[in-house]
């Protein structure tokens, strides 16, 4: 009952959300005295569970042929089966799509309590806390989980990793007899082209706001600039609102949570919402023409000027810095 | 098509944070100025529905909201964007703020008393407390399933297409009814502006109003906060970052400066 397990989606691979989880996961083991577990789901969990048995005591892979692909229900079903039978004083998981989807109802059919978007778990005492912004970050709150499991979604990247151990964990396959749940189905899955590396993975992100005005200058403007500074783009909720740029690019409390070394908001505000989801981020540096924008106050160097005259020469001087 | 949609009022999300206050002690934000809203993800929840409504000719929406009187307001909202019916379950007095799975068996009990529903829908979040769990939770009350941070319904034969965003992309799925579907924002389900005659008509229209005592809910089990989770905290933390602001007296020289900066960062870290 002092157990840790931390469940993973083979689909999303060893990155960084992985390893923080881990690391997490091993802190929290440490302080209960417990055992640190993985559970990996889905096709090609082999592979991830080998990098997970140096990080984990004991790894379990569930790869059968109805967990293959994530489908809510039957996955839900699976980790109900799995944690049960692990009885753990806590559950971890990613940020993620598919772990918001499912960590309520998991908590809820283990009869725990479920919080998330953490980015600090701790003991105290008897119970479980778990801090996490609220109020589209403008507060922090630290919530007490009263049942257990403690079942807590975690903005994993923010979390430094677990150190290898020296000896490797025991990796099992289990022996799941579940039932494809057929109430709900993915019939179709689509990955956005997002150049080579994810969002969230990115060491540095060139990101647009309303102020730029239009699809075009992401494309003329932007684009050539993260590609010069080989960083991925994103954009705030007024940008991917408004239609200029797809959806996987928001960045905020409701988008992407990004931790890169450098953040460059361009045209961007600074709402707290949007600050909330790069408050991890190493630097942050802004072009806006008002110097009274919210965003300057986070920032650690800025520029007050417009975009449209900063961009194109800001290409040619990074250029010849580059050379 | 019987749809239902839960609405929440927050307190505006978009007041500058420099207004934004909250009290330590009871662990709550301050009213202070700021307006009281309709969560923006239960409009592009109500807002997904009636784009349903519309394509499917035939169904009716009820809205569904649990909190402070005051929400009254984000119903009669509703109303005037052409919800069919509303629904109000008054909080008890020093409940202001009840955790996930209360506010989850409150709508739960408050739904099956109104009837039976297709389609649940909810918006993926509130902007207050942010928590994400009222559509999970809802599901399992009502033993149905849940899918999350869908921004298009569509019906067809009796089964519902759910178009939804992920990480890297999107996803459909095929669903039998009954459903809960949690909803997310995109450039097609920003909410409508109701006409002023509408605002002012719905006003005339019912509300039905109950208490925790009206859906057999005993005080104690709503206050479920005691054992699903408590806010031990609530604090506005201080971070000071001073903005080195690039200077030069030509442009030339300010983004000379500011590339020389990029380039220290990046390469440094």
């Amino acid at each position: 009952m002092s157990d840790v397990v931390i469940c993973l989606f083979a689909s999303a691979g060893f990155d960084k959300a992985a390893q923080g989880l881990a690391g997490a996961g091993r802190r929290l083991a440490d302080e209960l005295g417990g055992r640190l577990r993985a559970v990996v789901i889905g096709a090609g969990a082999d592979t991830l569970a080998l990098e997970f048995s140096r990080l984990c005591d004991t790894v379990i892979i569930a790869d059968q042929a109805e967990l293959a692909e994530y489908q809510p229900e039957t996955c839900l079903n699976a980790l109900v089966r799995l944690c049960s039978e692990l009885s753990p004083r806590a559950v971890l998981l990613a940020g993620d799509t598919y772990s918001q989807e499912i960590a309520p109802r998991l908590a809820y059919r283990l009869g725990g309590s479920a919080v998330g978007d953490g980015v600090e778990v701790r003991v105290e005492g008897e119970a479980l806390r778990v801090s996490r912004q609220v109020y589209g970050g403008k507060a922090q709150a630290v919530i007490e989980l009263k049942r257990r499991p403690a079942v807590v979604w975690l903005r994993a990247r923010s979390f430094a990793p677990a150190p290898p151990r020296a000896e490797a964990g025991e990796v099992t396959r289990a022996a799941l007899d579940i039932q494809a749940d057929m109430r709900t189905r993915v019939v179709e899955r689509k990955r956005e082209e997002q150049g080579e590396a994810r969002l969230e993975e990115a060491r540095v992100i060139v990101s647009g706001g309303r102020g730029i005005g239009g699809p075009e200058p992401f494309e003329t403007e932007l684009q050539p600039l993260a590609d010069l500074l080989g960083a991925q783009m994103a954009a705030s909720r007024a940008a991917c609102d408004a239609g200029w740029v797809p959806p996987t690019w928001q960045v905020g409390q409701t988008g992407k949570k990004v931790t890169p070394d450098l953040y460059l908001a361009i045209a961007i505000t600074g709402a707290s919402q949007h600050m909330a989801g790069i408050s991890e981020a190493k630097a942050i540096s802004a072009i806006n023409t008002d110097p009274d924008a919210p965003i300057f106050k986070h920032c650690r160097f800025g520029i007050v000027e417009d975009y449209r005259k900063v961009v194109p020469l800001l290409r040619e001087k990074l250029a010849a810095l580059q050379k | 098509m019987n749809i239902l949609v839960c609405l929440k009022q927050i307190l505006d999300p978009e007041i500058p944070a420099r207004d934004f206050r909250v009290d330590p002690a009871r662990r709550e934000a301050e009213r202070g100025s700021a307006n009281l809203v309709t969560n923006i993800f239960c409009e592009n929840a109500l807002e997904t529905a009636l784009q349903l409504r519309e394509r499917t000719g035939s169904a009716k929406i009820t809205v569904l909201s649990y909190g402070q009187p005051s929400a009254e307001d984000a119903l009669r909202k509703a109303l005037a964007m052409k919800a069919d019916d509303a629904a109000l379950i008054v909080v008890n007095d020093g409940d202001a703020n009840p955790d996930p799975l209360t506010t989850a068996r409150v709508l739960a009990a408050a739904i099956r008393k109104l009837g039976t529903f297709d389609l649940i829908v909810v918006g993926r979040e509130a902007g207050d407390w942010g928590a994400g769990q009222t559509g999970g939770l809802i599901a399992e009350e009502l033993g149905m399933p849940c899918v999350s941070f869908v921004d298009r319904i569509e019906s067809e034969g009796g089964q519902l297409r759910l178009k939804r965003q992920t990480d890297t992309g999107w996803e459909v799925l095929e669903a039998e009814p009954p459903i809960v579907v949690t909803v997310t924002n995109d450039e097609h389900n920003l909410p409508r502006i109701p006409k002023v005659r509408d605002v002012m008509m719905s006003y005339r229209q019912p509300l039905t109003k109950w208490t925790l005592d009206d859906l057999g809910i005993e005080a104690n089990e709503a206050r479920a906060g005691n054992t699903y989770y408590q806010v031990a905290e609530l604090f506005i933390p201080q971070k000071e970052t001073r903005c080195e602001f690039v200077t030069g007296d030509t442009l030339d020289q300010k983004v000379e400066s500011f590339a020389k900066r990029i380039v220290e960062v990046t390469s440094a870290l």
